[in-house]
């Protein structure tokens, strides 16, 4: 049985995407929409990372139940981000980060299908239970991601 | 013939009506000092521009100049009412400060210049941004104030012309929720109900719609169903003691920025009591399963704790829209202005679609308006969608547009959404939008951040042109300024909240070089030589009938179709509801009344948005969502506010609208009954946190954000505690403030930025504020203006 496995990888990659969220949504302060929607959805992340080191308790494994704030340095990527907030530059930092950010709900998705596969396979219900609620919500911040590159990109890109 | 005080009694003798009943007609009437009615030389048919309400009057017209107004008795929207705004505002059009010239920027001063002059400038600025960036360079930002023709005219140019995707209007601020709330749920705009439905209802559920003061003439609908026999039941949510709120049945006042788990609370019993219509929901909707599912996370008590509220009283509300046998729902800014705006307004749509109350007399959802032809900017296509509600996502309604232009498909932009206004402020910001180009509004008082705002507009980074009557305070900022005539100098076509069409006829001469927008927006495509595929000059139009001309044919087949509309039709009726084609000559008084909804996934306007995280679906995804096209059931899960009290700033600060102003106050503050009605900003603050702050009736305090301070004389009273309300109309044109200064009268100097993210409007009810007692200043002396009208009741 291998869904330890998953469940900590999960775990891992989860919490990743919250912090980059997070990380996303400091470092584009003047970029309104993405400073409040990456957070709003960093959100999630974070419920679901409380979730799975629930879940991971009956699987024997310890999993942190908290993301980790976001650091010393958030100050400073909020400060930079309002320096440069007047200047085009930036924009392209911004296609950098949503794209990371794309790939990153990416793999978290693939994770949550791997997750809901074996659970069904082990007849693990509250694992099933736990993908079915959780994945939804991975899928619309990969739309996110994407939606919002494809809104912006055109104006960055010829400019 | 009686006579009314137009300000003190704004809502007028009350005519009683019961349920089914006509509506009584009731004349009401406001001419220049002294003038007779037999006196006057002509009367011009138009309607009210100074709200959405779409009231019917004809312009009384005396040696040139406009002298008054009369509500016209066979209008099917006021039947002759007529509201504070339209009895005295006409008197603005002949303010000495019109703008008479355009205006260029030389050596850092406005002067006067030729129309030549100051359209060659803006003619080369195009030219050369279009030639070394193009056209994502340029923006439009008008209006929610124009003519259809104008609004029309305007997307041609700039989408068909220029080709950019930057086109927004300021009714981004003020109704961008509605349409967004209903692309959601029906899969296109398009008012569902009618005014008459009034007549109907036995239960009217006002959600943050102040009816009383932003639509008066149908609040006086209100009143008289209310005084007649067998009166509705209002219900009002709105976290002030509005008129609306006295005036009902129950009120409850949530926290700002909770409304979706309000109405989740709602919705929640709605399902649990078995109140839902299921048969109907089977038959019309999509999406029941999903919703309630969220909502059964929704209980009252849930509900109650994050809005502030008592939980017997979310029940009582509950039990009043269960059982109500003709359920009206309106919505306004409490909804549209607020925190997660759409999910909420959204969460209405549900009630009436889980009701089964939509397309029979007074049962529906009236999502309103706040401008008087914001309608018009929505449908034309001058603001989030292409026009006449096309689909930028679907390539054939984008065909269709480019065969209507006879331009090529890839010279519209349909990539992605049309910029929405608050984007495009960001690419200027940024400096990749160079060229801005605004139309009747003034953004330098009504958006949010004014800081940061006029720091935007003030770039010299930004050619900034403004097409206006005075000289606004965005004005002030502009590089060209084109004088522009107004309302009752031009004629045009309109569209009230209700799907009204009015005409709205030339009755004077507009004052010097001031010109109607319409030719002005002409002039730059002419200048600019945009060419049809036939090599012929376009906008293939060149006056305001033949623009109307086109407008229909744009519009003909689509939801809004103005095809069996004409100028003619429209002289002969007062007033006429789209959808108007040949086979439905007399309009179309209310949609959906078959169960049908123009949501087809080929034919609808947009394939909706993910209520949270407002990205746009795919056409698969709506394709598998809603094969059939029925109405759509939309959950949303409740977020906190982006911003909300902490210990430094222990208030929520709302701002919003009085009756006596309209927007920034360009006309209502130079009108002398209005002005003396309402000359300065105030700020509301509840009995509890007066005292506790020290503050008394009539001192000034301070209220301030991390974006700034407002100075305000204090009412105490008509809000509930904890929040503070300022009206927002009060900028700078009238005060020593020089423009591009930071001023301490304006509410959105303390606004912060924040938008919703599906339909991108701003919002201004969502900031954390301080307060402070500045101290018992003295207030200045009233000078009374008198404000006598005339009405007379038909009975």
């Amino acid at each position: 049985m291998k869904l330890d496995l998953v469940l900590r990888e999960l775990h891992r990659a989860e919490t990743q995407l919250a912090e980059d969220l997070l990380k996303t949504s400091g470092r584009h302060h003047a970029e309104h929409e993405i400073h409040h929607l990456a957070r709003d959805l960093a959100g999630w992340s974070a419920a679901h990372v409380r979730d799975l080191a629930r879940a991971g308790r009956a699987h024997g494994l310890d999993l942190a139940e908290d993301v980790p704030g976001p650091g010393p340095l958030e100050p400073l990527r909020t400060a930079l981000s309002e320096l440069g907030g007047r200047r085009p530059e930036p924009g392209v930092l911004l296609l950098t980060d949503l794209r990371r950010l794309h790939r990153r709900a990416a793999g978290v998705s693939l994770d949550w299908e791997l997750l809901a596969q074996g659970a069904q396979a082990a007849k693990q219900t509250e694992l099933l239970d736990l993908a079915s609620r959780c994945h939804p919500q991975t899928l619309r911040q990969l739309k996110w991601t994407n939606a919002m590159l494809k809104v912006l990109s055109p104006q960055i890109l010829t400019s | 013939m009686g006579k009314r005080d137009g300000i003190t009694e704004p809502w007028g003798t009350r005519t009683p009506y019961g349920p089914g009943e006509p509506w009584p007609v009731r004349v009401d009437r406001h001419l220049a000092d002294g003038l007779r009615p037999d006196e006057v030389d002509r009367w011009v048919r138009s309607a009210a521009v100074l709200h959405s309400n779409g009231d019917g009057l004809d312009i009384a017209v005396k040696d040139g100049r406009i002298a008054g107004v009369r509500g016209r008795a066979d209008d099917r929207v006021n039947h002759g009412r007529l509201d504070p705004k339209d009895l005295f505002a006409w008197q603005a059009n002949a303010a000495p400060d019109r703008l008479t010239t355009p205006l260029v920027r030389r050596h850092g001063e406005l002067v006067a210049a030729s129309w030549d002059e100051a359209m060659d400038l803006i003619v080369r600025r195009s030219r050369e941004l279009l030639d070394e960036q193009g056209p994502g360079a340029l923006g439009f930002h008008t209006s929610g104030q124009l003519f259809a023709e104008e609004y029309y005219t305007l997307a041609a140019i700039a989408r068909g012309g220029l080709g950019t995707n930057h086109l927004d209007g300021n009714t981004r601020l003020c109704t961008a929720t509605a349409a967004a709330a209903l692309k959601e749920s029906f899969g296109c705009d398009g008012q569902p109900s009618s005014y008459t439905d009034v007549d109907h209802a036995d239960v009217i559920a006002l959600f943050g719609h102040n009816m009383a003061e932003t639509q008066a003439v149908l609040w006086s609908r209100v009143l008289d169903r209310l005084a007649g026999p067998n009166p509705p039941a209002v219900l009002c949510v709105d976290p002030r003691d509005t008129p609306v709120a006295r005036a009902a049945t129950l009120h409850l006042a949530p926290l700002p920025g909770t409304n979706v788990a309000l109405m989740n609370g709602l919705l929640h019993e709605i399902i649990e009591h078995g109140w839902a219509d299921l048969e109907y929901v089977q038959r019309c909707t999509v999406g029941y399963d999903d919703l309630a599912a969220m909502v059964a996370d929704y209980p009252p008590e849930r509900a109650a704790e994050i809005c502030g509220l008592d939980h017997g009283e979310i029940r009582e509300a509950a039990r009043l829209l269960g059982s109500a046998e003709r359920l009206l729902c309106t919505v306004l800014q409490g909804f549209y202005q607020s925190h997660q705006a759409s999910a909420a307004a959204v969460q209405v749509n549900n009630l009436v679609l889980l009701r089964g109350m939509l397309g029979k007399p007074g049962a529906g959802v009236l999502q309103m308006n706040g401008q008087p032809t914001a309608e018009n900017t929505r449908e034309c296509g001058a603001d989030g969608d292409l026009t006449g509600f096309r689909n930028w996502a679907n390539d054939a309604h984008v065909a269709e547009l480019a065969k209507l232009w006879n331009v090529d498909t890839a010279r519209i932009p349909h990539y992605g959404p049309p910029t929405h206004l608050m984007q495009m402020l960001r690419y200027a910001e940024t400096g990749t939008l160079r060229f801005l180009w605004v139309s009747a509004t003034n953004p330098a008082v009504s958006l949010p951040e004014l800081n940061r705002i006029r720091s935007i507009l003030d770039s010299p980074r930004l050619f900034l042109v403004v097409q206006d009557a005075f000289l606004t305070e965005t004005a002030e900022l502009a590089d060209v300024v084109l004088p522009a005539a107004m309302w009752g100098e031009k004629t045009g076509t309109f569209t009230n909240a209700d799907r009204t069409v009015h005409l709205s006829e030339k009755a004077v001469e507009p004052p010097g070089e001031a010109r109607p927008d319409l030719d002005i927006f002409l002039d730059y495509a002419r200048r600019m030589d945009f060419r049809g595929n036939d090599g012929e000059p376009f906008p293939q139009w060149h006056d305001a009938e033949t623009a109307f001309e086109a407008w229909k044919r744009a519009s003909a087949g689509r939801p809004c179709d103005y095809s069996g509309l004409s100028y003619a039709k429209l002289r002969e009726v007062s007033g006429v509801q789209w959808p108007c084609t040949p086979d439905s000559p007399e309009g179309t008084e209310r949609l959906y009344t078959d169960g049908k909804f123009f949501a087809q996934p080929d034919y609808c306007e947009s394939y909706g948005r993910d209520l949270i995280t407002g990205a746009p679906m795919e056409p698969t995804e709506y394709r598998a969502m809603n094969p059939e096209g029925k109405a759509m059931l939309k959950a949303a899960e409740y977020l906190p506010p982006h911003e909300t009290p902490d210990e430094d700033h222990p208030y929520f600060l709302i701002n919003g609208r009085t009756i006596h102003h309209f927007h920034t106050r360009t006309k209502t503050g130079r009108t002398p009954q209005l002005r003396a009605a309402a000359p300065e900003v105030w700020l509301e603050v509840s009995e509890r946190d007066a005292a506790a702050a020290g503050l008394a009736e009539g001192d000034l305090a301070e209220v301030s954000t991390p974006r700034g301070a407002v100075r305000a004389r204090v009412r105490v009273g008509g809000i509930r505690d904890g929040v503070l309300f300022l009206p927002f109309h009060y900028g700078y044109w009238d005060t020593d403030h020089p423009a591009g200064k930071d001023g301490d009268r304006a509410a959105n100097e303390l606004t912060f930025t924040d938008w919703d993210p599906v339909s991108k409007q701003p919002l201004f009810k969502t900031a954390a504020a301080a307060l402070r007692r500045i101290g018992a200043v003295p207030a200045p002396a009233a000078e009374p203006v008198p404000a006598v009208v005339d009405e007379e009741v038909v009975r």
